[in-house]
C-alpha cells in the first residue's frame, strides 16, 4: 500500500525504511537515505505545532511529527506554538493532500 | 577556467500583457541585438532559454526567430531562479571552452505554471506561495520582535526605487499605511508585501575574455558563483526565519570571487515577499541576524539604492524565468554607471541573489568591473 492509497482512506501513516529504519519524508516507496524499501507505520500519531498563521477566519499551522515530518494543516482552534495535536482528518481532494489537526 | 563576462543585454518593460511566450522571448532578444549591432549572430555558440512556460523546444524556436544557428540550444527551468541557473550554465559552457558566446534569454507570462509547486504535497492544501511566505513572516517577526509596520518599509522602499525603473511593473509610491491597509491575504501578509507575477523578458550575451574585450567597452565580469539546493519541499527547511541555501550559496560565491560581503557595493535581492529581503540580507551577511530591517530602514531613510536598486521583485514584478537575468542586467548597468536615476555611487562590485520555492534553493552571483 502506498502512502497515497492510505491517505485516500483518511489514514495518515509514517513511511519508514525496512533497511535503515529511518523515516522517509516526503513519502516515497524508496528510501532517500539508503534506497531500501519503505513500509507504512500506522498509528495515532501526536505532532507539535511549530508555526501558524490565519487566512480569513481559518487558522493553518505547521505541525512536526517525530522530529522529522512536517506538514501544513488546518486547525479550528487558535493554535499555540509547542502544543501537541493529532490528525483529525486527512485525505486527497482534487489531487491535493489535505490535513486537519485537533 | 576561462574568464567570463558580459557582452550585451536587452530588457523590455514588464507588464500584464497577454502575449505568446515566443513573442515575449523575442522582445528582449530583439532589444539586445538592436543595442549591440556589432555582435555577429553567426558567432553565437549557444542559446539558452530560461522559463517555466510549458511550450516546448523554445530555444531552437527563439534561435530560428532570431536568425541564429547555435551548436547548443536548450531550455532551463528551476522555478524562480531559472534565470541565474541559465547564467550559471552559460558561464560553464564558456569557462570550459565549449562556447565563446552564449545568448541567455528568459521570459514568462503572467499566468506562469511555475508559481505553484504541485509536487510539494507536504504543504497540504496550502500550496500557494502566500502560505510559505506567511509562515516565514510569522516566524521572523516572532523570533526578532519585528512588527508588520517595520516590515512594510521593504515594500515602501522597493516601490520608491521601482519608480526610477522604466521597465518596472509598478510606477507608484506607497506609504507604510498603504502597505498595512492593502488587502489582507493572511494575518501575516498584505497584498503590497508581495511581488506580482507578470509578463516580461530579459536577455544577455555572455562571452569569453577575448570576446568581451573585443565587443564591450565597459567590461563586467562574473567572478563568483554559488548555488545550493537544500530540498524541494518547503517543510524541509530547518529554519523559517533564515535561508540556509542562501547562506551557503553566498559563502561559495564570495569564496570563488575571493571577496568579503563588505566588498559588495550594490545587490539585487530576491524579495518575492517583504520578509524575504531582511532574511536574505542576514543570510548573506549584509546584516546580523535580526538586524536586516535596521539596514533596510537606514537605506530607505537616506535614499540609498544599494539594495534592490531596480525596485526588487516587489516593485519590478516577477516574471519567473526573466527575473534572475533582469537582476543581473541591473547589476551590470550599475557597474557600468548606466543606471540612470537608480545609479549608486561608483560601485565596483555587485551581487545577485535569486532563489526558488521558499529558499529551498538559491543562486548567488558576484559581478565585478
Amino acid at each position: 500500500m502506498s502512502f497515497e492509497s492510505k491517505l485516500i482512506e483518511g489514514k495518515f501513516c509514517i513511511p519508514e525504511c525496512d533497511e535503515c529504519k529511518k523515516i522517509v519524508w516526503p513519502p516515497s516507496e524508496i528510501c532517500s537515505h539508503c534506497f531500501g524499501n519503505v513500509h507504512l507505520r500506522e498509528g495515532d500519531f501526536e505532532g507539535k505545532i511549530i508555526e501558524f498563521s490565519r487566512q480569513n477566519d481559518q487558522y493553518f499551522c505547521m505541525v512536526e511529527f517525530e522530529n522529522t515530518i512536517k506538514i501544513m494543516a488546518k486547525i479550528s482552534e487558535i493554535p499555540e506554538i509547542g502544543k501537541n495535536v493529532k490528525i483529525s482528518k486527512c485525505g486527497i481532494l482534487d489531487g491535493d493532500y489535505f490535513f486537519q489537526v485537533i | 577556467m576561462n574568464k567570463v563576462g558580459m557582452i550585451g543585454y536587452g530588457i523590455t518593460p514588464f507588464s500584464k500583457d497577454d502575449q505568446k511566450i515566443e513573442t515575449v522571448l523575442m522582445d528582449s532578444t530583439k532589444e539586445l541585438f538592436k543595442n549591440n549591432p556589432e555582435i555577429d549572430r553567426n558567432h553565437i555558440d549557444a542559446v539558452l532559454v530560461s522559463t517555466n512556460n510549458n511550450s516546448k523546444y523554445l530555444s531552437p524556436v527563439l534561435s530560428e526567430m532570431a536568425g541564429i544557428q547555435p551548436n547548443v540550444s536548450h531550455t532551463i527551468e528551476s522555478l524562480c531562479n531559472s534565470g541565474t541557473n541559465s547564467i550559471v550554465s552559460a558561464y560553464s559552457y564558456i569557462a570550459s571552452g565549449l562556447a565563446d558566446m552564449v545568448l541567455v534569454s528568459g521570459a514568462e507570462r503572467y499566468d506562469s505554471p511555475g508559481q505553484i509547486l504541485e509536487w510539494d504535497n507536504s504543504r497540504g492544501e496550502y500550496k500557494h506561495p502566500i502560505f510559505w511566505a506567511s509562515i516565514f513572516a510569522k516566524s521572523y517577526k516572532r523570533e526578532y520582535g519585528i512588527s508588520d509596520e517595520q516590515l512594510a518599509v521593504v515594500s515602501v522602499k522597493n516601490h520608491k526605487q521601482a519608480k526610477e525603473n522604466p521597465n518596472a511593473l509598478s510606477n507608484k509610491t506607497h506609504s507604510i499605511e498603504d502597505v498595512l491597509n492593502s488587502k489582507k491575504l493572511t494575518d501575516d501578509l498584505r497584498l503590497l508585501d508581495c511581488s506580482r507575477p507578470c509578463t516580461g523578458s530579459a536577455s544577455i550575451i555572455l562571452g569569453s575574455e577575448e570576446k568581451v574585450k573585443q565587443l564591450s567597452e565597459n567590461p563586467v565580469w562574473i567572478t563568483g558563483i554559488g548555488q545550493k539546493t537544500i530540498s524541494a519541499g518547503f517543510t524541509k527547511n530547518i529554519s523559517f526565519s533564515s535561508m540556509e541555501s542562501t547562506k551557503l550559496a553566498g559563502q561559495s560565491a564570495l569564496k570563488m570571487a575571493d571577496k568579503n560581503i563588505e566588498n559588495i557595493d550594490v545587490a539585487e535581492i530576491h524579495d518575492a515577499f517583504s520578509v524575504c529581503e531582511p532574511m536574505a540580507l542576514e543570510s548573506l551577511g549584509f546584516s546580523k541576524n535580526g538586524k536586516g530591517m535596521n539596514t533596510i530602514k537606514e537605506l530607505h531613510d537616506t535614499d540609498n539604492f544599494k539594495i534592490n536598486p531596480r525596485g526588487g521583485l516587489i516593485g519590478t514584478g516577477h516574471p519567473l524565468g526573466a527575473t534572475g537575468i533582469a537582476q543581473t542586467i541591473e547589476i551590470t548597468q550599475q557597474l557600468q554607471s548606466n543606471a540612470g536615476n537608480r545609479q549608486t555611487e561608483n560601485p565596483q562590485m555587485g551581487l545577485v541573489h535569486n532563489m526558488s520555492a521558499a529558499a529551498t534553493s538559491s543562486t548567488v552571483l558576484v559581478l565585478e568591473k
